[in-house]
């Protein structure tokens, strides 16, 4: 009987509970709402944990300075744990909270592709930062994607330009032996194409050699690598499988100095239960690496987690995901900032006057230096047609204990990278029937 | 008193026959299917649309796929989502390369593929049983994972092996709004059901139950095994082959073969397991439990927590999320082994004799 009683309360409770769930949220208009999809938990949580972190706190500090220019930043998190149709979920459950969407960043590929149909239907933009599709590039197609600051492609760009400056010129490159370890989805097959177009043009010799999810499996994969001694790998892993191949490299007897992992291979989580086994072991930094010692972390650490108000721990604040996060947070915020410059400061921003905002990203070096950005990235410029604002990466070496920059900066080939793009969206827009957007729309 | 048949006389072989011969079954039916297209459109906003009654619907139908083999026929597999795969990748394929192709043509072409996929796979059947047959049936769920994943041509080429698909048309009426997709959904999934419940009651699903009961005794008794089984491998197949296409075309849009992992088979044998092993409803309710609570955990949890004065972080509901979803499954398996269907059974047969139970 009292169990019967206390079920019957359980769901009565429910039941009111859901009520008050669906009931309208009141919002004040001048609160600029984004959702957060994170995955903190699952196979890839180590690394999703730190970005969200990041991402988070951005928009705390832009709140403890006082919002954009008065518009106060809110956001709900989602767990999505990484499977595309919790993503799915989770974009419709927050698409229309709070006066609508800003801006979406997945943080997945397989939701990147997902939600690519979506956008334009609800009018939201997507922000894919590093990630993402590469062709999305390509403004005019894809009018909704915002590959911010980098693309799979042109980090494999950098990478082989990288080699081609080790070897001492890219013809140095012709009868050399790269090997591409990948992880077996989309988000590790976007590099293909662009390392095959290059192979063509140089003639190295490349291999791929795909790694089931989640990864911990690579014992064949690096038997094959002991067998055929390529002159390179470069690794695209994810999560627990990066420090897999590490410790491979390290029992086959491969020199890690010779191997490059992609931004998601190159962070602390990585490489810190290796630590010294992943000595001298490389990888591209999308514009930032780990920075501890940036202005804009040392404000964070100030304004937000001295008030006891930070997300995750402070010894993770710099570190090369939680940057990730933090900037990617950042270009949402400064798309905000620009849109407000046109639509009216102080107000709140929907998603179609957020695209443009993000079309119209130009952060020049000064503004990056005012906002403690200097040093850690270099000046963005979008417009309508190329949404990604910035081609330049620099790589980054583990020492055993720390990430320390290692080269120089470069910038991705446009002769290579443009050609790909154009025609690979121009597929695209054929399969879909998009009308290709033309100068006279991107003034609307 | 609610389901008394006293004084339901059926004086025709025709009203003898019928699918449902209680009227307020049959009643009840009509009830909630015309409810379903009329009513939900009415009542229910996007969200639900697109989150919840659409995975719920589709996934609906795969389950009841499942159980015309699992537990009609008694042949367990663990290749289930391999065949939504073959159904997903077969129709996209029909779709981009025959010009003009109807998308639901292409649906249910999909599906006629993964039926003959499903008969290639499902011949182990004739010779091994029970849980030998769930690990040979693996093999299907591994080939197919391999296929879509390595050879380019599935996948028309795609550079990182994502296919998507853009509006289905469907005689002039473009499936694009939530409540369109929804209501094709229903359409097909009400059909298929209907299908399946006059399937199962007519010759071929007697055969596939006395297979499933005793399958010596029923070779015994005339009923060809290979053929029964070969079947029932077909049907289910065809359903789970339509699921999955309607799985990639309306539900993710665009999608990769990870949307029909390992994971996606055991989601749907779990469903008929807790929904009810050779019960048409079974298969919905099964559907109903696995969508549908994790998502309501994940939104009440931190709901919940706020009320107590915890602050009930996304991480710790997530786990908790599991946790609960986890204990309730194996509630259920202990308290009604049979599956919620038989619950469903055992408060109808309540409602009879209320309200003078002996």
């Amino acid at each position: 009987m009292k169990l019967r009683k206390i079920a019957v309360t359980v769901s009565l409770a429910a039941i009111g509970l859901s009520a008050a769930l669906t009931a309208p949220a009141t919002f004040a208009a001048e609160e600029q709402f984004f959702p957060v999809l994170s995955f903190r938990t699952g196979a890839y949580a180590p690394n999703g944990t730190p970005w969200a972190n990041g991402y988070v706190d951005y928009f705390k500090l832009t709140n403890a300075r006082g919002g954009v220019n008065g518009v106060k930043m809110i956001w709900e998190e989602c767990e999505t744990a990484y499977a595309t149709d919790r993503g799915v979920e989770c974009y419709e459950r927050l698409k229309g909270k709070h006066g609508g969407a800003t801006v979406v960043q997945p943080l997945s590929t397989g939701i990147t592709f997902a939600l690519t149909e979506k956008a334009p239907v609800d009018k939201i933009p997507l922000i894919t930062a590093g990630y993402g599709r590469s062709e999305s590039q390509d403004g005019s197609v894809f009018a909704w994607n915002f590959p911010l600051i980098g693309t799979y492609w042109m980090a494999a760009d950098v990478l082989v330009q990288h080699i081609a400056k080790k070897e001492g010129g890219f013809d140095k490159l012709k009868g050399k032996k790269i090997t591409l370890v990948y992880h077996d989805s989309p988000y590790g097959k976007e590099p293909i194409a662009l390392l095959q177009e290059r192979a063509k043009m140089h003639g190295y010799e490349l291999s791929l050699l795909p790694v089931a999810h989640p990864g911990v499996e690579q014992k064949a994969t690096w038997l094959q690598i002991r067998q055929n001694k390529p002159d390179y790998v470069f690794l695209w892993g994810w999560g627990v499988m990066n420090s897999t191949s590490i410790k491979e490299a390290q029992a086959t007897g491969y020199p890690r100095e010779k191997m490059y992992g992609v931004w998601w291979s190159g962070a602390e989580p990585d490489v810190k239960d290796v630590g010294d086994g992943a000595k001298g072991y490389n990888a591209l930094a999308m514009q930032h690496g780990a920075e501890q010692g940036s202005k804009v972390v040392k404000e964070i650490l100030e304004k937000v987690h001295a008030k006891g108000q930070g997300t995750g721990p402070k010894e993770e604040v710099g570190q090369v995901l939680y940057m990730r996060g933090l900037i990617s947070a950042m270009l949402a915020v400064e798309g905000v900032r620009s849109a407000q410059a046109r639509y009216g400061k102080g107000k709140r921003i929907t998603g179609e006057q957020m695209r443009w905002g993000l079309e119209n990203i130009n952060l020049d070096q000064k503004t990056l230096d005012g906002m403690g950005f200097g040093g850690v990235m270099r000046p963005v410029q979008t417009s309508c047609l190329d949404h990604m604002g910035s081609a330049w990466a620099r790589l980054h070496t583990w020492d055993g204990k720390k990430w320390n920059f290692s080269s120089d900066w470069y910038q991705g080939d446009e002769k290579v990278l443009r050609p790909l793009v154009i025609s690979t969206a121009g597929r695209y827009s054929e399969e879909k029937k998009i009308v290709r957007r033309t100068a006279e729309d991107c003034k609307k | 008193m609610f389901y008394r048949e006293n004084g339901q006389f059926k004086t025709t072989y025709k009203a003898d026959q019928q699918a449902f011969v209680i009227p307020q079954d049959r009643w009840a039916i009509v009830a909630i299917v015309v409810f379903a297209f009329v009513g939900v459109p009415l009542l229910v906003d996007e969200y639900m649309f697109r989150a919840i009654l659409v995975p719920f619907l589709i996934l609906s139908l795969a389950a009841l796929g499942v159980n015309i083999l699992v537990g009609y026929c008694g042949q367990i597999t663990l290749g289930a989502g391999a065949s939504m795969a073959v159904g997903a990748y077969a129709a996209y394929n029909f779709l981009v390369r025959v010009d003009g192709m109807p998308a639901l043509a292409a649906i249910l072409l999909g599906g006629l593929v993964a039926a003959a996929a499903g008969i290639v796979f499902g011949a182990p059947s004739l010779r091994v049983r029970g849980l030998y047959l769930a690990v040979a049936t693996l093999a299907a769920q591994f080939f197919w994972d391999w296929a879509f994943l390595r050879i380019k041509w599935f996948t028309n080429n795609s550079s990182s092996g994502n296919v998507s698909v853009s509006d289905i048309n469907l005689l002039g009426w473009t499936v694009n709004t939530p409540t369109d997709k929804y209501l094709f959904c229903l359409g097909i999934l009400v059909a298929f059901t209907m299908m399946a419940k006059n399937l199962l009651r007519g010759n071929m699903g007697r055969q596939w139950m006395a297979i499933r009961d005793m399958d010596v005794a029923a070779a015994v008794i005339g009923i060809r095994p290979m053929y029964a089984k070969l079947t029932a491998f077909a049907v289910s197949s065809f359903y789970l082959g339509v699921a999955g296409a309607l799985w990639g075309f309306v539900n993710l849009g665009s999608w990769e073969p990870a949307a029909f992992s390992i994971d996606r088979s055991l989601q749907l044998l779990f469903m008929v397991i807790i929904g009810g092993l050779g019960a048409i409803s079974g298969g919905f309710f099964g559907a109903a439990f696995i969508v549908i609570l994790p998502i309501f955990l994940n939104q009440m949890l931190p709901l919940v927590g706020g009320l107590l004065g915890l602050d009930v972080s996304i991480a710790l509901a997530a786990h908790v999320e599991i946790i609960i979803f986890g204990s309730l499954i194996v509630f259920f398996l202990i308290v009604e082994p049979h599956g919620i269907a038989r619950l469903w059974a055992t408060g109808r047969e309540k409602l009879r004799l209320w309200p003078f139970p002996h």
